[in-house]
């Protein structure tokens, strides 16, 4: 009986994993910066097409194995080249500023990068899957499951478990905490300020492409990647509370189930289901399960 | 109608002036250069659109998704007249406005519970919900194929197609200056004053004995119609329906064309349309394929160097010659 739902529940946390990944990052830069990315969801995608192109690039040239280091190389070069250069440019101008505007601005970005990625890498779907190849399958109880699947699920455990101790138990981590706390005070007291919105955001930027990057060996890298994963990853960071690390962990575990459940039972709810998960939550608490009421304007 | 003293009078004068003077220009034009009047009939279409997220801007609401509400009037007629055979322009323009309409009340009803980034993101979501909806239903909408409208008739008569995009060009120019002032009217109006109050300050609102929320789902309803009847003008002048008018980057358009004319006055979302249109025209044969980077470009520029817009510097260049 209970051997029916451990597909479901596998496929529910391999999704939640991969979700897990943009929507923390998207959080995480909300957070400190108090600005909603909207072309946080370009990063995914460029992630996912630069881990498809060096992968395949690597894998022309026989070094079949070391295909595996672009999905971690990738997301590094995205962070490294468009974290710093976007913060000091674009965002830091929007700090500060009205919700509307920051929103016409970030969404700007995400219509530039949209393009740049179209010029770059083409309309073509790309597919490269060396990497579920390399890991093989194992079979639990007569089923059969991707070993790239189960690593994923491990890995967002331990990069949540990371990123917890980072921001807790680490010099930089707590500088952090400080400044989501309370920016002036931090200031005043001589945290370089600057310095950690880059860190923070380059981060952050990091995490969306890691997401695609991991992501990409399971799924057709198209045009309209972006556009999906900032929906879905506001969808599980508005659950979870926007800017609550563990609660969009816990979105990402309750949006990967839903929507892996409606595939098993109702596929053409899947697209709607994310949304209707976020509906119920928003209902019951405006401000998602972990979010507290911030100040209102007076 | 003066509820505020004679100087709301002068800028409705004002006003009215400038919707002529852009509607002798879309008649006009046309004349001396035929295939613009096409162009303009679709830059009325999304100017309506705009004018529905100008509106919205206003109160500080911005709506990422509206391009949902446009295609829900283009899908409309779509089906209005393959279903219930329904044939007659303005039969069909109504209806399907009135469909967007109640569309846009019953998510308004949902989306007037939140301001900011959680409106945005929420009207972004439902857009690509519905764009998904609309490119897989293949059975119900054709799918990515989309969906062909017939030449409709107009006041019954069967006319040819160049006939037909001559009178719907200037219907489309007529409606404009119609809803133009109708919505001029409601911006002058208390309740649409509330809507730039909420902006300024909600909870002082809410001490007034102002529901924020009825004046959100107000304004939320009007400008859905707005999009609505810009979906269905768009979609009797193409002669084709397709997804991707709910999709995100059509949505950007709109914002771009609303931030571009500006939100201080109806007419900017017209100027922003034909002067993005008239753009667009000539830009498609340079750069078919960074479109989309050119209008978040642009978005960005008029953002950081022209925040009211042109009709903003209209105004200023107008003011300027007045002090001298």
């Amino acid at each position: 009986m209970f051997t029916n739902y451990v597909p479901v529940i596998v496929d529910g946390l391999v999704d939640a994993a991969l979700i897990f990944f943009v929507a923390v990052g998207l959080t995480l830069v909300f957070s400190v910066a108090r600005v909603l990315n909207v072309a946080h969801g370009s990063f995914y995608a460029l992630g996912a097409y630069l881990s498809v192109v060096i992968g395949m690039w690597l894998t022309g040239h026989g070094w079949v194995v070391a295909s595996l280091a672009a999905l971690l190389l990738s997301p590094i070069l995205i962070a490294v080249a468009l974290g710093p250069l976007i913060e000091r440019t674009l965002l830091r101008w929007t700090y500060g500023r009205p919700e509307a505007l920051q929103i016409l601005v970030t969404f700007g970005l995400f219509l530039v990068l949209e393009d740049m990625q179209k010029l770059i890498f083409g309309v073509q779907p790309y597919s490269q899957d060396t990497a579920v190849q390399l890991f093989g399958i194992s079979h639990i109880s007569g089923i059969v499951y991707l070993n790239y699947q189960l690593l994923l699920i491990v890995l967002a455990i331990l990069v949540a478990i990371g990123l917890r101790l980072m921001l807790k138990r680490t010099r930089i981590g707590k500088l952090i905490a400080a400044v989501v706390a309370d920016q002036e005070m931090a200031q005043t007291i001589g945290i370089d300020v600057r310095r950690i919105f880059v860190l923070a955001f380059t981060l952050g930027v990091f995490l969306a492409a890691l997401g695609g990057a991991l992501a990409s060996p399971m799924i057709g890298v198209a045009p309209g990647l972006g556009a999906e994963a900032i929906v879905l990853a506001f969808a599980v960071a508005a659950i979870g509370g926007l800017g609550q690390i563990e609660g969009a962990a816990l979105a990402a575990v309750l949006v990967g189930l839903a929507r892996a459940s409606a595939i098993y039972w109702a596929p053409e709810l899947q697209p709607v289901v994310p949304y209707l998960v976020m509906v119920a939550v928003l209902l019951v608490r405006p401000y998602g399960l972990f979010g507290s009421i911030g100040l209102r304007r007076i | 109608m003066a509820y505020s003293g004679p100087s709301v009078c002068g800028a409705f004068d004002m006003v009215v002036w400038q919707l002529l003077a852009l509607a002798v220009a879309a008649m006009a034009l046309p004349v001396a250069v035929p295939w613009l009047g096409f162009v303009f009939t679709v830059a009325i279409g999304k100017g309506l659109a705009a004018l529905g997220v100008a509106m919205l801007l206003r109160g500080g609401l911005i709506s990422i998704g509206h391009a949902l509400y446009v295609a829900i009037g283009a899908y409309a007629t779509a089906f209005l007249m393959l279903s219930i055979g329904m044939n007659e322009l303005f039969l069909l323009l109504i209806c399907a406005t009135a469909i967007t309409m109640a569309a846009g009340l019953v998510i308004g009803a949902f989306m007037a519970r939140y301001r900011a980034i959680f409106f945005a993101m929420l009207n972004l979501a439902i857009s690509m919900v519905f764009f998904t909806l609309l490119s897989k239903l293949y059975h119900l909408t054709g799918g990515s194929d989309g969906m062909r409208v017939a030449t409709p008739t107009v006041l019954g008569l069967t006319l040819d197609r160049a006939e037909f995009d001559l009178v719907l060009q200037f219907s489309a120019v007529a409606l404009m200056v119609a809803v133009a002032l109708l919505i001029d009217r409601y911006l002058k109006s208390p309740l649409g004053e509330a809507l730039t109050a909420i902006h300024a300050n909600e909870v002082r609102l809410e001490y007034l004995g102002v529901s924020a929320r009825g004046v959100i789902l107000a304004a939320y309803t009007i400008s859905a119609a707005l999009a609505g009847l810009g979906g269905a003008i768009t979609a009797v002048a193409i002669g084709h329906v397709v997804p991707e008018l709910s999709y995100w980057t059509f949505s950007g358009q709109l914002v771009l064309i609303a931030v571009l004319g500006g939100i201080t006055g109806v007419p900017g979302a017209f100027i922003g349309a034909f002067f993005f249109e008239l753009v667009r025209t000539f830009a498609a044969d340079f750069a078919p394929d960074a479109w989309n980077a050119i209008v978040g470009a642009a978005l960005l520029i008029v953002i950081f160097f022209l925040p009211q817009g042109l009709y903003g510097l209209l105004q200023r260049v107008k003011t300027r010659k007045a002090r001298l």
